[in-house]
């Protein structure tokens, strides 16, 4: 029993939970920021796999670590602008249209890697992000370790945050794009544009879950994996309701997803043979449907999400 | 200028042409990167076509690989017709399955005409009752379907897993996570001795038409109709919108439930873990190739089928990767998508300031 609260005080268990929340920080900003512009984005499951072998493999054929992740970014922006221009202009069905850019994005990526390493036993590996090594930081009790094992790549997750929600809480261009997802009328009224708004905020939404993709096989792990998604972008969009849409709400459902998957994995050595490992592993995906059972009731979508526009037509 | 005019009915061969164009399309992109590659296009696609058509056998093959498909595309397309975004096929299959292995492989010992229809509707429940739960939660908390039945797909799949490693191991299988095999009794015939086609390609067929059937000429046919149309406009003419729900969640659960079943007894004979190589996913691109209409589930199956045995064809002869299939499928979803826009909506070139 003390084992499993033990836990709980190993500066690993911290350190992992931030390792596991990092992607999922990136993939609930990317999709709460489609969905605050009235798009839904089921692309995100392989927009995440996208990024994560675009990423990985621009590293693996030279570029420095930053390349592989502006590569990342800007292979999931133009998923976003297939979904984008699918279901904005054309205001196709935002479900199915998700569904296919996700099996596009996905067959894609293993396409891709199919053709680049036709036949190899074990996948190849790069030199990925090496931990932080900021003396002062390092040095501090308890949190001090917890720091120091990560990455820049979390940095760059913790610094969207900050940056996502002053842009939409505080800028012009923040207030358009709630608009739009809320009351694309007005938006139009003020002589903006619905389409270029919508088309822009889903394009930069699915960069940012490119982007946690790529965190998984350029920081966490140094090599793609088929299957290493594994319905991590779905648990965003269910994480995305659980945050309101909020940023500051995102990055606390994250970490706290992030925690429970950390703990299962090391309660499962405790209670392993006791309990089979699959009960622990369905654990974060039963969370995710808690969450969003217990949220939807009073749940404040924007008004207008999923609902197509067509200019001068309600 | 252009404009969007919407249709008030759109002609039967205007939708099959453009399911037909979609699937040209898919191929067409697909060449894309197939050229990227540098491998010969067209040697692979005639590779694929030879592979999926070119004798009986290679034929016999893709209605094997297009029984499972009609089941998942016809879940797909009743729930989608009720706009109910069913894309958790994937687990309900494996429920069926997994309620397959656990009637039919020696629980309970009777005549095949007996044990046939029994683990068919033990299948077809377990499906159906996996999908109540999330449409449960919708009616009654508000909770997206679409996320919740996408997470018990991972959910069932880890589940399945479990009873394999455990309660449900064949202890024959040399350490192999495989339930034990279904009794004769409770396997589905062979349509052609020594082919792989079996009895589910008929129950399939015959489900596809029933389908048709209950959805044009029924009461509760037309009602789900009317609330996948207009949900609000449907309650407010008295429509019973919850129970429509339900019943869509019912069927469509239980169609994909039958592909489990179908999948098992008729084919594979025992339960694995990777039973189903994403056809509950796959069975989405086939209702959208069908328009939702359950009869064109038959030909889109036929389609994406071939595709994906044609594939593993090419991919043996020439080495080209057989994600290519994954391909061509994704990129008929979305052309055929596109393509809907021409049935339900005329266009029409407007000189602008006259609109």
């Amino acid at each position: 029993m003390w084992e499993a609260l033990d836990i709980l005080t190993q500066a690993n268990f911290w350190a992992a939970t931030i390792r596991i929340a990092t992607p999922l920080i990136f993939g609930v900003l990317g999709a709460l920021l489609c969905e605050r512009a009235g798009v839904l984005n089921l692309g995100i499951e392989g927009i995440f796999v996208a990024g994560a072998m675009s990423g990985w493999l621009a590293v693996y054929l030279g570029l420095p670590l930053w390349g592989g992740v502006v590569v990342a970014a800007l292979v999931g922006a133009l998923f976003g602008l297939v979904h984008g221009v699918l279901t904005v202009p054309l205001g196709l069905s935002q479900h199915v249209t998700g569904i296919g850019v996700t099996l596009l994005a996905t067959s894609m990526a293993y396409f891709g890697y199919r053709v680049a390493f036709p036949n190899v036993a074990t996948p190849p590996r790069i030199e990925a992000f090496a931990p932080l090594d900021v003396p002062l930081i390092g040095d501090l009790p308890f949190i001090g370790p917890i720091l120091a094992q990560q990455t820049g790549f979390t940095v760059l997750a913790f610094a969207c945050v900050g940056v996502l929600a002053f842009v939409l809480a505080r800028t012009p261009l923040g207030l358009a794009l709630r608009a739009v997802g809320d009351n694309p009328e007005a938006v139009e009224a003020q002589g903006l544009s619905v389409v270029a708004l919508r088309i822009g905020a889903v394009m930069a939404g699915s960069a940012l879950m490119a982007l946690g993709g790529a965190f998984l096989t350029l920081s966490a792990f140094n090599a793609f994996y088929f299957g290493m998604i594994n319905g991590r972008g779905w648990v965003c969009i269910a994480l995305t309701v659980f945050a309101s849409w909020r940023p500051g709400k995102a990055l606390l459902g994250a970490l706290l997803f992030g925690a429970l998957d950390a703990y299962q994995l090391r309660i499962q050595t405790i209670a392993g043979g006791v309990v089979p490992s699959q009960i622990f592993l369905m654990l974060p995906y039963i969370f995710s449907i808690a969450a969003l059972v217990l949220v939807a009731r009073r749940a404040d979508y924007p008004r207008a999400l999923m609902k197509p526009y067509f200019k001068g037509q309600r | 200028m252009i404009r969007f005019v919407p249709r008030a009915r759109t002609p039967v061969w205007l939708s099959v042409a453009v399911s037909i164009g979609a699937g040209l399309a898919a191929l067409a992109l697909t060449a894309i990167p197939l050229a990227l590659t540098g491998a010969p296009v067209f040697t692979a696609f005639a590779l694929m076509a030879q592979g999926a058509a070119g004798n009986g056998f290679a034929l016999a093959e893709t209605l094997t690989r297009a029984t499972p498909l009609i089941f998942t595309g016809l879940a797909a397309a009743v729930a989608f017709r009720a706009k109910l975004w069913n894309i958790g096929a994937e687990g309900q299959l494996y429920a069926g399955a997994l309620a397959t292995v656990a009637l039919g492989a020696g629980l309970i010992e009777a005549p095949s005409y007996v044990l046939v229809p029994l683990v068919l509707i033990g299948a077809a429940l377990a499906g159906a009752v996996l999908l109540l739960v999330p449409v449960l939660f919708k009616t009654r908390f508000g909770a997206d379907e679409v996320v919740v039945t996408l997470l018990l797909n991972f959910i069932v799949l880890l589940f399945v897993q479990m009873m394999l490693e455990g309660p449900m191991k064949d202890e024959m299988a040399l350490g192999w996570p495989q339930s034990a095999p279904v009794l004769d009794e409770a396997t589905l015939p062979k349509l052609v001795s020594g082919w792989r086609l079996h009895g589910g390609l008929v129950l399939a067929i015959l489900a596809a038409v029933a389908l048709h059937v209950f959805i044009t000429r029924t009461v509760w046919g037309f009602r789900i109709r009317a609330v996948g149309e207009n949900a609000r406009a449907a309650r407010y003419a008295g429509l019973p919108v919850g129970k429509a729900m339900a019943l869509v969640g019912l069927l469509s659960g239980g169609l994909a439930g039958l592909a489990g079943a179908s999948e098992v007894a008729g084919l594979k004979g025992y339960l694995t873990a990777d039973l189903s190589p994403g056809f509950g996913y796959a069975g989405i691109v086939v209702a959208t190739l069908a328009n939702l209409s359950p009869l064109g589930v038959i030909p889109a199956a036929l389609f994406v089928a071939g595709v994906f045995v044609g594939a593993d064809s090419m991919s043996r002869a020439i080495g080209v990767s057989n994600y290519l299939a994954d391909l061509v499928v994704a990129f008929a979803l979305l052309s055929v998508l596109v393509g809907g826009l021409l049935t339900r909506f005329r266009i029409v070139f407007v000189r602008r300031g006259t609109a």
